[in-house]
């Protein structure tokens, strides 16, 4: 269990964390932006407070 | 998307969602006028008659427990109510369970007034409830969730349009918030010690309150913003994608900023880095959440010269901007050992708290009654000129509070040419004076506002069943 430490240390765990939440960011954006017929239908939710009227 | 008729307003419950209107109303009038009555003590401190019951320490809590948790909870409990049920297209899940959270949150709302002017507190800041109020709010809170997740569980609609997932962010982020920041330990029915102890403590608290600010009274009226926009405008929201990066910045940034409200304390100094640089961050999804909202408008600017009610949300959104550019740039360490402590705060609390979460609330709510008594407006004139009095009373607060706050900053950090403090604490006091009363002042136009908005909307409401009375009789001959 020895490896564990290594995440106790702020000098790893920060730029770890970072990395993680940078990925991260970056997969979220290329799930909404990066496909055009994804796009079209996440674009196409907008409408459902219309649908009752 | 699915194609589900629908039908009738009775296929909703739009029982729970009425009362927590007329509330949320109530709750308004009587928080700002607390408000103004404690901001007039500031300025000509008489006012407190020698009455320790209702002194500033203990009307102060009052004030910001009936805004914040009585007209905001109730304004967040009504419209998440109404925008889950429409948009997910099914009924809540329990009408029993909704009409608990209804009784039980007023009950917390006056349990908690009546707490703090008997004196009875935690100390800790918009949570002062002591621990059986604590366990009362997490009881209805988690009846809240289970309504809400239940219903958007039963939904016949396959997509959880993007209002609903900033309600759930709402729900679940208060939750824990709410918990983690009341663990303490009782000793008695009325007291009790916090678990966590020093700059821990302080954390642990500035956690909370941060987050308070992050989850209760932006990314709630965010969902609002999102169903509540588009159904007034007409037309949908700019960018439905826009909308799904913002949420998900949002989520994740804001948890992290709270410790920018310790800066220059005893807690480490890479807490307070680290949180200042989440609070820089978080200006990209605010601004974007605000870009979205605005750009709905695109195409439609001339509806704001006719409809009072776009213009309450679109001003709404431009004090939503204005207040998350100031809030980082306050976060910045430098700025903050200007700030911190003086008005400049009070004054960002409130342009965001009026401009933002009061007047999007107002636009809400002045969409919703029409719908939910099945009318319309009483005077539109009205509705006009409470958004005057709304803008313009917001701006003479925050006014007056930039340069009694900037000034007061200025004057605790002058010194004279021997290196001793230039000003007394008591001359930074009496420099102060006139800016309160403009506060005062500021706070009352605003209440005269809301006045106009609780009488309006009577009037809505009576016109009504006035209506629906003379329906009945001519059925009835």
């Amino acid at each position: 269990m020895e490896w564990l430490m290594w995440f106790t240390r702020f000098e790893n765990s920060k730029p770890l964390a970072l990395l993680i939440f940078f990925f991260t960011f970056c997969a979220i954006l290329v799930y909404v932006y990066g496909s055009r017929k994804r796009s079209e239908r996440l674009e196409s939710y907008k409408h459902i407070p219309f649908q009752d009227d | 998307m699915a194609s589900v008729a629908i039908g009738s307003g009775e296929q909703y419950n739009y029982d729970v969602v009425r009362k927590f209107t007329i509330m949320a109303l109530i709750w308004g009038a009587v928080g700002m006028l607390v408000g103004v009555f404690i901001a007039s003590e500031l300025a000509w401190p008489f006012l407190n008659f020698d009455i320790p019951y209702i002194t500033f320490g203990r009307l102060r809590p009052v004030h910001t427990g009936a805004v914040i948790f009585g007209f905001g909870g109730s304004a967040l409990f009504a419209t998440s109510y109404y925008v889950v049920q429409r948009t997910c297209q099914a009924r809540l899940l329990s009408d029993g369970m909704a009409s608990f959270t209804f009784w039980g949150w007023q009950a917390i709302i006056v349990l908690a007034a009546l707490g703090d002017v008997m004196g009875y507190t935690q100390g800790r800041e918009y949570a002062e409830m002591e621990w059986p109020i604590d366990l009362l709010i997490a009881v209805v809170w988690v009846a809240y969730a289970i309504v809400y997740i239940g219903t958007v569980m039963k939904r016949k609609e396959p997509h959880i349009y993007v209002a609903n997932w900033f309600y759930l962010a709402f729900i679940l982020a208060t939750a824990l918030l709410h918990i983690f920041n009341n663990l303490a330990i009782p000793v008695s029915l009325t007291q009790s010690y916090p678990l966590f102890a020093g700059a821990q403590d302080a954390m642990t608290q500035w956690w909370y309150g941060h987050n308070a600010v992050g989850f209760f009274l932006t990314a709630a009226f965010l969902g609002m913003m999102y169903y509540f926009v588009p159904k007034q405008a007409g037309r949908p929201i700019y960018s439905y994608r826009l909308s799904i990066v913002h949420f998900w910045g949002l989520a994740f940034m804001y948890m992290w900023a709270g410790a920018h409200h310790l800066h220059w304390t005893a807690i480490p100094d890479w807490t307070s880095t680290l949180a200042a640089t989440f609070s820089i961050m978080l200006l990209m999804p605010s601004w974007g959440g605000m870009i979205n909202g605005i750009m709905t408008m695109s195409g439609a600017w001339d509806k704001l010269r006719t409809d009072p009610i776009l213009r309450f949300m679109i001003v709404a959104l431009s004090f939503y901007g204005m207040s998350t550019f100031e809030g980082p740039m306050m976060s910045l360490k430098d700025v903050n050992a200007l700030s911190h402590y003086t008005d400049w705060t009070i004054g960002h609390v409130h342009s965001g708290a009026l401009g933002w979460v009061a007047m999007i609330s107002f636009g809400a709510l002045y969409h919703l009654l029409p719908k939910l008594w099945d009318t319309k407006m009483y005077s539109i004139k009205l509705i006009n000129a409470h958004f005057w009095l709304a803008t313009i009373g917001t701006l003479l607060y925050i006014t007056a509070m930039w340069i009694s706050g900037i000034m007061q900053g200025l004057m605790w950090r002058a010194y004279d040419d021997f290196g001793n403090l230039q000003y007394s604490f008591a001359e930074s006091v009496a420099a102060m004076h006139p800016y309160y009363a403009m506060r005062a002042l500021g706070g009352l136009v605003f209440l005269a506002g809301m006045v106009l908005m609780l009488y309006n909307c009577f009037m809505t409401i009576r016109q009504a069943k006035s209506v629906a009375a003379g329906g009945l009789a001519a059925s009835a001959a």
